[in-house]
């Protein structure tokens, strides 16, 4: 099957990420301006709730699903150099994760799913919400397997020859993603819809956030792990450098995968239905998936320090200056790892156990979040799509500091709008209101942080529509491209005739490390649910 | 091409950091587990169930039962019902400095409990009890907020709770300076 056929669905999966992308950045800066109460006209919860909620979805499963689908697709096919294994399910896949996000749409956008992206049972969302969500998940289990499939196929084809990294790391990505999404596809199956549609009259809500909190926490590293790539694979050969480690990298994919999937009961640290020992496992267990970050700061860094020091950095600090700043790929990597450290940092306190009794639902939340995921996760992924557009589309960039301009304004406004949402939390805001009305003192100190909030708002739209606005121009006015000049170089491959320890170039043995962590982290958690007499909640309205 | 694995590769500079990065994770886990073992700093927790649907024949949820009890040890308990939109009673008087037990349950949907200022927090999950002992060091007026997003009203949903001086407190219960 020659390349050129695939590049559309590839487009197709990009453009449906990107475009709900936009769509949500719209609906954030209404979200900013209603909550601060400025103008009061626009005051009203059934739309503020209505618009959390789509905003939510589309951001964290729409934007991420189809754009590391597509990512994956390409990431296989150009590391691997083979063509798409089985483009007709492939296909398959990305209809039915489109049609699952239409049939989850409508009810969201109607205010009939106002249930937030974390569902949050027993408040009940319309029957089609849950479906559609339901088959995103399942279309992008196509993905999932057709990844595992060509990571088995190469390895076949290329005995004793180490699989490069960019699709080392998509295809642990993979595994990540099915092992993540079985908690919440439990969930949904086997009690929001039957539930929905008033099979069973009524649902366990501890059991139900119990499965959600297996996924909730593994899923950002499903959206993490192709910013990652991007730093590892792309970072150092556009700095003009080369990948400081080899094995390293592989190990931190590996741990990512492995400690990423056991620990989900931090987000349940103020909950009832579980004791403290397990929510002290997890704990520790949260701070060890710190490692493989941190060894990902290291490596990249030390990429980065190598590309200056050959550009003729000197001295402790000289080399920074001397990368290339005006490249989109380099420039997003340093801005993103600027966000990583403050944002990793306001994660520690989130993970920290008893400490996070005093941030925990506060607006310091979801201004940790958006760092993190809006700020380094997302425009890790603006520079990917600059990095393979000119493969997509057969035309360069268009001409111009755009790019630059676009991944500065939105670094910028990333930080004035979650800044001023971390401190609104730590002054006792809660995260999830649409309006301040609480009689109290308190309150007259959050005006102007939610003021700053709208600020930083604007700038993320202006800068989102930029960053739609350069790759729609590019793909239909750029220059023609010849195919060579398109070509995405991955950093440095492991030398002919080596080959990397076994267990860095494959998942059997990962996979029985995962089931017995699972088992040991959830499984006792879960039956008890069984074991004991609970006491069910029917369905409520909003 | 034969070929066969070679043994794991580490730079030295990154053995260096790679130590670095476990004594860091070191001391943040080392901290957590000496507050949480020595000095009992934890998250609540504890799996008792109630059925949400049914608080107003319960024992401890019925409405006469409500609200701030002293038991004869002097332990003070706060028995709350959290239910849209506010968490009831809708006004309580505790003492500062006293370790005071919180039970809460749902009479309907998810809720969250939180104090700014303090570290009064926990989630109210229908169908579990939710129970946090903590102390107020200052006296003054807070606000029991809600945290947990519950339906179209959340934004209004909170209780006030009244921190007063011992000896205020003492003066509002003269009972409890009894032997």
């Amino acid at each position: 099957m020659p390349e050129s056929s695939f590049k559309p669905l590839i487009l197709s999966h990009f453009w449906l990420a990107f475009g709900s992308f936009g769509l949500a950045c719209v609906l954030g800066v209404y979200q900013v301006l209603e909550r601060s109460g400025l103008i009061p006209l626009m005051q009203s919860p059934e739309v503020y709730f209505a618009s959390v909620s789509t905003h939510g979805v589309l951001m964290a499963f729409v934007l991420t699903t189809f754009f590391i689908m597509g990512f994956g697709y390409l990431v296989a096919t150009t590391s691997l150099k083979m063509p798409l294994a089985h483009p007709k399910w492939a296909t398959a896949g990305f209809s039915v994760s489109a049609l699952g996000t239409l049939m989850a749409a409508i009810p969201l956008l109607l205010g009939k799913a106002s249930v937030l992206y974390t569902f949050y049972p027993p408040v009940q969302a319309n029957v089609f919400f849950y479906l559609g969500a339901a088959l995103l998940v399942v279309g992008s289990w196509f993905w999932a397997v057709i990844m595992v499939v060509m990571f088995g196929l190469w390895k076949k084809a290329h005995p004793g020859a180490t699989v490069p990294l960019p699709m080392f790391a998509t295809t642990a990505n993979a595994i990540l993603w099915l092992w993540t999404s079985v908690g919440v596809a439990l969930e949904v199956v086997f009690q929001l819809i039957p539930w929905a549609l008033g099979w069973i009259d009524t649902i366990d809500v501890g059991l139900a956030r119990t499965l959600f909190a297996w996924t909730l926490h593994p899923i950002v590293y499903f959206w993490l792990i192709p910013a990652y790539i991007v730093l590892y694979s792309l970072v150092p050969k556009a700095a003009g450098g080369a990948l400081f480690s080899h094995d390293l990298a592989r190990l931190a994919f590996v741990l990512l995968l492995v400690f990423g999937l056991p620990i989900g009961f931090h987000h349940l640290y103020m909950d009832p239905e579980h004791g403290q020992g397990f929510k002290m496992i997890h704990a520790v267990g949260t701070f060890f998936v710190m490692l493989p970050t941190l060894m990902t700061g290291f490596t990249v860094i030390a990429s980065l320090e190598q590309a200056g020091r050959k550009k003729g950095g000197k001295g402790l600090f000289g080399w920074i200056g001397k990368l290339p700043w005006d490249h989109p790929v380099v420039l997003a990597a340093i801005l993103a790892f600027l966000m990583l450290i403050a944002g990793g940092f306001g994660g520690i306190v989130n993970a920290s156990y008893g400490m996070n009794a005093m941030v925990h639902n506060t607006a310091w939340v979801p201004g940790h979040f958006h760092l993190i995921f809006g700020g380094t996760t997302v425009i890790l992924y603006f520079a990917a799509a600059y990095a393979v557009w000119p493969k997509l589309t057969g035309r360069a960039l268009i001409e111009g500091s755009l790019p630059l301009v676009q991944l500065w304004s939105w670094f910028i406004g990333m930080i004035i709008l979650s800044t001023p949402w971390h401190i609104l939390g730590l002054l006792g805001q809660p995260r999830r209101i649409s309006s301040v009305a609480y009689n109290s003192l308190l309150t007259l100190a959050w005006d102007p942080y939610e003021l700053a909030m709208i600020i930083g708002g604007l700038i993320l739209l202006g800068s989102a529509f930029l960053f739609l606005h350069i790759l729609l121009a590019s793909q239909r006015k750029g220059l023609r491209i010849a195919a060579e000049e398109a070509e995405i170089h991955y950093a440095d491959e492991e030398p002919e005739g080596t080959r990397v320890p076994a267990l860095l170039n494959g998942f059997g043995v990962w996979n029985l490390v995962i089931l017995l962590l699972m088992l040991a982290n959830f499984g006792y958690p879960i039956a008890q649910f069984f074991l004991f007499k609970t006491f069910g909640s029917t369905g409520w309205g909003y | 091409m034969s070929s066969s694995s070679r043994p794991l590769h580490i730079d030295p500079l990154e053995k260096k950091w790679l130590k670095v990065a476990f004594a860091l994770i070191a001391l943040f886990v080392g901290v957590i587990l000496y507050t949480g073992f020595f000095q009992h700093v934890h998250p609540p927790g504890g799996m008792e169930t109630i059925d949400s649907a049914a608080l107003h024949l319960s024992e401890e949820f019925a409405e006469d039962r409500l609200g701030v009890s002293v038991a004869p040890d002097g332990a003070i308990k706060v028995t709350l019902v959290a239910a849209r939109y506010g968490f009831y009673p809708r006004s309580i008087k505790v003492p500062a400095g006293r370790p005071i037990t919180f039970r809460i349950a749902s009479a309907d949907v998810l809720h969250g409990l939180h104090v700014p200022m303090t570290n009064l927090a926990t989630m109210v999950v229908p169908g579990y009890i939710s129970t946090v002992t903590t102390r107020f060091p200052k006296p003054g007026e807070y606000p029991l907020l809600c945290n947990e997003y519950c339906g179209m009203g959340h934004d209004h949903m909170w209780s006030q709770l009244q921190v007063v001086s011992q000896e205020d407190w003492d003066a509002l219960t003269p009972s409890s300076k009894e032997p």
